[in-house]
């Protein structure tokens, strides 16, 4: 087979899983569904479709800013507890955004301590987190670490010679950075912020716990309401177009780019002042302690009377189960993921362009409806399936291999296909380039993917809860038994574990991180 | 090879005698499978109990209704549940409509779940009662000014209402109950009343409604009693009584949770000696105590803190109605600007 072909057939291979749950989207559409399309459309779908776009365009321009701005700062500045900070951003990936968006609403609204302090004290007034920019301001919380680790990455193996080429053409730090080095890591800045887009599209939970209304709610609203599946799988297919556009604009924008590097020696940080550090250091602070280290105190509050009566033996199986669903999901993701990056690389063509970018769109897919569109098709053709673990991987390949893909494919564009010829030139197989030129170069993108994949297979739920044997229960399916009912305080008890667990894989990341010293 | 053929006999005369030691109510090696709707804490010292005195196993797993139904529609003869448990009257009513349950006739469950709370057909029954009414803060609110939910609409009430969102199906029970009471139109005129007098934007849990009673961003609000319940296990002083709500012509809206066998269970019998067991004695009494509900038995006793809230008169419309409704209580809601 020739190799553009062998390509095209892989990429399809990998695309097959979202392809089945898109098969079921599209036939959703020639299906009988009563009026309650034209009912949603007349009464929810024009708000609902206005809050998602608002709220895609400010999480994602938000979470550009700010993980990029993070990024730069941490990778090419030194200041003291930079190599601390470097890894602690990471922390709020380990934050559910359903658990932070609840800890907001029991601390930002009106009934909760502060706000009743502060209306007694100075007779003000605040506006609820419940509301449109409340939600903006957890879904970035909870996603900008994604630019951050990807951008980071970027910047991290951008060679020092571009910043010292540009020092000696008379250009100051800042111009070096922001025309060379940024340009450099803009195809990981995209990839990132399209992921961030993507999750936005299809949370649930954060926009349910602030009862704002988005695509996503309207969806369930049409399906558990009005028992119409098939309006919500409609409303879904939708979602996928806007994440399939978002993906293709994605990658032009990122093929526009033509700067490419290989290599080399890491910049060297510059030094940053006292007073500069300090400003560093507070707007670090600030960041941390909202989307980390305030939550987390308060779900220690909730959590306190709880712990003696709820953690006990089983905990240690909740967490078994998590970490080897978790670990084994993310290994299975970012190993077709980075098959997906290399055929995509090799054969530019209409599949690349285009089944890629499908084959990537089920991060955009509400857990639940990419659950039950996987689950349904599955056990009907192969019942033996039911029960096993089978089918649970197919799914956190259909909805998570974006967040592999990502990191990955932004590695590999760093990566001349210049070094490819000449290794191949040289007669060196295909094994031993990915291993002496290849990996070394993209250890730390690879290291990235499985993080993000680890961390979100941590906190996934929707997938696990329909398609987890009997019994099987993990931290996070404990944190939905607690909070079906309304039993937040009880929650905060797995919800900690979780967030304390998904610590330690971020805390290994950063020993496995190209560090440029 | 003869060696051989004698061991494996030997196996099997084994692994005979060990099925023929077994009990003979051939109890022991039976399973219930349950998807269930209801927590686990509030499911699983149950099931241990009916395994310990039955010897039936119960294997379970819990997600959200509309999951679980699709599933087993999926399943089909090839799925392993013999039990649907839900936490509302709409979803069983939802799944016995597209055929997922079969009916039992029952002389255990006919005399102890009153008929209002089991489905005219026999293919689901009520286990507890969840009573969805008015709360209110004592000393901003005349207990006597209280009377239907429908009175909440009235502009005397603007500014001071709090509801929870109409995303969740305890709402969309209540306003399809309504519904059935007294039709689409009216219904929708009330429903419109609440959205005018609300005092905040709709919250996102029952808890969060009490919440803002007691810090006095709103006087009154509807909330499922047992959230209440829960609340005043822990302090003690809240400051939100509760009233007893009655429909025009109708009584407190008590919607359930509940179970009924699917259409292709491997194993009706021993999941309907698992229903029977529930309706009945300390198991019934559990079901409902542990999550401060009331029991659908009427011989059971009530946990005495719910007891204190005391007596009501509940709804004389069978709760099927709920389900038939839902549909359009969502589209009213809709209407209304009810988010």
């Amino acid at each position: 087979m020739q190799a553009p072909r062998r390509a095209s057939l892989i990429i399809f291979l990998t695309a097959a899983p979202t392809l089945l749950v898109l098969a079921g989207l599209i036939g959703a559409w020639w299906s009988p569904a009563g009026d309650a399309l034209q009912h949603q459309w007349r009464y929810l779908l024009p708000e609902a479709t206005l809050n998602t776009v608002v709220l895609v365009v400010i999480v994602s321009a938000g979470s550009a800013i700010l993980g990029t701005l993070l990024a730069a700062l941490i990778a090419l500045t030194e200041f003291p507890g930079r190599r601390f900070f470097s890894w602690a951003l990471l922390l709020p990936l380990a934050m559910p955004g359903y658990v932070l968006a609840a800890v907001f609403a029991g601390s930002l609204d009106y009934a909760s301590p502060l706000y009743t302090l502060i209306r007694e004290q100075f007779g003000w007034q605040l506006a609820s987190v419940r509301s449109l920019p409340g939600a903006a301001l957890v879904l970035t919380l909870t996603l900008f670490p994604y630019v951050y680790l990807i951008a980071k990455v970027a910047f991290e193996s951008a060679a020092s010679r571009y910043t010292e080429a540009a020092t000696l053409l008379g250009r100051t730090r800042l111009q070096a950075t922001r025309e060379i080095l940024l340009p450099l890591a803009t195809p990981a800045i995209l990839a990132a912020t399209a992921l961030v887009a993507m999750e936005t599209l299809a949370d649930f939970g954060v926009v349910a716990a602030l009862n704002v209304d988005t695509l996503t709610t309207t969806l369930y609203r049409a399906w558990y309401g009005m028992f119409s599946l098939v309006t919500a799988q409609q409303i879904a297919g939708f979602l996928v177009v806007i994440a399939v556009v978002l993906l293709m604009l994605e990658h032009r924008a990122r093929s526009a780019v033509r700067f490419r590097e290989y290599g080399g020696n890491a910049a060297h940080r510059q030094r940053l002042s006292a007073w500069q550090s300090a400003a560093a250091l507070s707007f670090i602070g600030i960041i941390l302690s909202s989307a980390f280290l305030w939550p987390t105190v308060h779900l220690i509050s909730w959590a306190r009377e709880h712990f003696a009566t709820d953690i006990d033996s089983r905990y240690f199986g909740y967490l078994t189960r998590s970490l080897l669903l978790a670990g084994s999901g993310a290994l299975v993701v970012v190993s077709v993921a980075s098959v997906l990056a290399y055929a995509r690389r090799s054969g530019p063509g209409v599949a690349g362009r285009l089944l890629a970018p499908v084959a990537t769109s089920g991060y955009a897919i509400p857990g639940t409806v990419l659950a039950v569109g996987l689950y349904v098709p599955l056990t009907q053709t192969l019942p033996w399936l039911q029960g096993t673990l089978v089918i649970l991987m197919i799914a956190y390949l259909a909805r998570f291999l974006a967040v592999s893909h990502a990191p990955v494919s932004a590695g590999l564009a760093r990566l001349p296909s210049a070094v490819d010829e000449a290794a191949t030139l040289l007669g060196s197989s295909v094994g031993e380039r990915l291993q002496r030129i290849h990996w070394p170069m993209l250890r730390g993108s690879v290291a990235a993917a499985f993080v993000l994949t680890f961390v979100d297979l941590m906190k996934e739920l929707p997938i696990t809860l329909l398609t987890r044997p009997f019994g099987f229960e993990t931290l996070a399916v404990r944190v939905f038994e607690l909070t079906a009912e309304g039993e937040w305080e009880r929650a905060a008890v797995p919800s900690l574990v979780l967030v304390l667990v998904g610590l330690w894989p971020l805390k290994w990341l950063a020993g496995k991180m190209p560090h440029a010293s | 090879m003869f060696r051989s053929f004698r061991m494996f006999a030997l196996c099997l005369a084994m692994l005979a005698a060990s099925s023929l030691a077994s009990p003979p109510t051939g109890a022991a090696n039976q399973t219930v499978v349950v998807y269930s709707v209801r927590n686990e804490q509030l499911i699983k010292p149950l099931f241990d109990r009916f395994t310990a005195e039955t010897g039936i196993t119960v294997k379970f797993t819990t997600a959200d209704a509309a999951v679980l139904i699709e599933r087993l529609a999926a399943e089909g003869k090839n799925g392993q549940a013999d039990l649907l448990m839900t936490v509302d009257a709409g979803e069983l009513w939802n799944a016995a409509n597209r055929g997922l349950l079969r009916p039992t006739r029952s002389k255990i469950l006919e005399a102890n779940v009153p008929a209002t709370l089991r489905d005219p057909e026999n293919r689901w029954v009520g286990l507890s009662q969840r009573a969805r009414t008015v709360v209110y803060h004592p000393e901003r609110v005349e207990a006597r000014l209280l009377g239907t939910y429908e009175d909440l609409a009235k502009p005397e009430w603007r500014g001071r209402l709090c509801l929870r969102s109409s995303k969740k199906v305890y709402n969309q029970s209540l306003v399809a109950m309504m519904i059935s009471a007294q039709g689409e139109a009216a219904t929708e005129t009330f429903v419109r009343g609440w959205v005018a007098n609300l005092a905040a934007p709709p919250f996102a849990n029952d808890n969060q409604v009490i919440e803002a009673i007691a810090a006095g961003q709103c006087d009154v609000g509807l909330v499922n009693t047992y959230y209440l319940g829960r609340m005043l296990q822990r302090t003690h002083s809240l400051p939100v009584k509760i009233h007893w709500a009655t429909q025009r012509g109708d009584g407190t809206h008590m919607n359930i949770s509940g179970a009924g066998i699917t259409r292709h269970a491997r194993n009706p019998l021993a999941a309907q000696k698992l229903l029977e067991w529930l309706s009945a004695g300390e198991a019934q009494q559990l079901f409902a105590s542990s999550n401060m509900e009331y029991p659908v038995n009427p011989k059971v006793e009530i946990d005495p803190l719910v007891q204190s809230w005391g007596r009501y008169t509940p709804s004389r419309i069978n709760i099927v109605e709920s389900g038939r409704h839902q549909a359009a209580a969502v589209r009213v809601m809709d209407r209304a600007g009810w988010r």
